[in-house]
């Protein structure tokens, strides 16, 4: 009896490094940028390219950063839970139209309605890159200083938003 | 013939620009993206891969390139970005030591326990001596007498 116990000691072990292996999820790579300033950028607003927004716009307020664009199939996913949370007023939604066509993204806004209090245009990518964006949409909680506190990659989700999001900023504007 | 030659050379080095402009960055810059990975499509290198962001990454290593920062400089800039994950080499810190280690920890625990398996058997064989019948008894069996 005594002899199989071993074997089954180490496949146990296996199985269970096997198992939370292969519910992590290989996409979600931990950013560096946690806890670090925002980085800085000066873009073209989206809908007034005379006017320019930096991040020191929103310097005092505790602020939510998306990235999107009118050709990512998964930013329609998360679209109308922003639309949503732009109408609670809870926090301000800063848009990062990223490598967009500018007609197409402001036809896109028109129509599945625009959550962002202020919208920059990244049409090269440029300020993407500093931000460590590799897929959009990607969500970024920046607090009163402009330390980024919070990253997600992919469409944010009601569970994210209620769990994670909202808690946090609530805890920043504290 | 040595006219020739020297006319010939500036001709060739015309005709090879305009394939890369500078074939030299274009060697650093290929190399440097072969060690960084490809986020999006994850199991591709920079190099490897033609995806949007990957082309936008090479231009940036390129362009960093001709600003004359070094390899280490770009690197650098990559990981401030994208995080370790970006290198397919990981650097040797805190929270990978365990990743640079633990294969020569397993090769070491290996041996350890071949070591004590081996010395356990060799305890474990009993050696019993032979009367003198029972010596020439087997020494019968083998063949008999001292021929060796």
């Amino acid at each position: 009896m005594n002899r199989f116990l071993l074997p089954l000691g180490i496949f146990l072990v296996l199985a269970v490094f096997l198992a939370v292996g292969l519910n992590l999820n290989p996409r979600e790579v931990p950013s560096p940028l946690i806890d670090k300033a925002a980085p800085a950028f000066q873009l073209p607003q989206l809908h007034d390219t005379g006017r320019t927004l930096t991040p020191q716009d929103m310097k005092g307020k505790v602020w939510v950063f998306n990235v999107w664009a009118s050709w990512c199939v998964a930013c329609l996913e998360e679209h109308p839970l922003l639309v949503e949370l732009s109408k609670r007023n809870l926090v301000p939604i800063v848009g990062l139209n990223y490598k967009d066509n500018r007609a197409d993204a402001l036809q896109w806004l028109q129509k599945r309605g625009d959550p962002y209090t202020l919208s920059a245009q990244d049409a090269e990518g440029r300020v993407g890159i500093d931000y460590g964006v590799y897929g959009v949409p990607e969500t970024y909680v920046i607090d009163k200083a402009g330390i980024i506190r919070f990253k997600r990659i992919g469409p944010v989700t009601p569970k994210v938003l209620d769990e994670q999001i909202l808690p946090l900023v609530k805890r920043l504007q504290g | 013939m040595l006219l020739l030659l020297t006319t010939c050379l500036p001709a060739f080095a015309k005709e090879a620009a305009p394939a890369v402009d500078d074939p030299v960055l274009e060697q650093r810059a290929m190399k440097l993206a072969a060690e960084l990975r490809c986020l999006v499509c994850q199991n591709q290198s920079l190099a490897e891969s033609n995806a949007d962001l990957a082309i936008d990454l090479k231009n940036q290593v390129r362009s960093q390139i001709r600003e004359g920062r070094s390899d280490a400089q770009i690197r650098e800039y990559m990981v401030a970005r994208y995080g370790d994950f970006v290198l397919y080499s990981p650097p040797w810190k805190p929270t990978t030591v365990l990743l640079w280690s633990g294969p020569f920890m397993l090769l070491i625990a290996g041996a350890l326990a071949l070591v004590m398996y081996l010395r356990s058997r060799r305890a474990r064989i009993v050696t019993t001596e032979l009367t003198a019948d029972e010596h020439a008894r087997a020494q019968a069996l083998l063949g008999g007498g001292d021929r060796r």
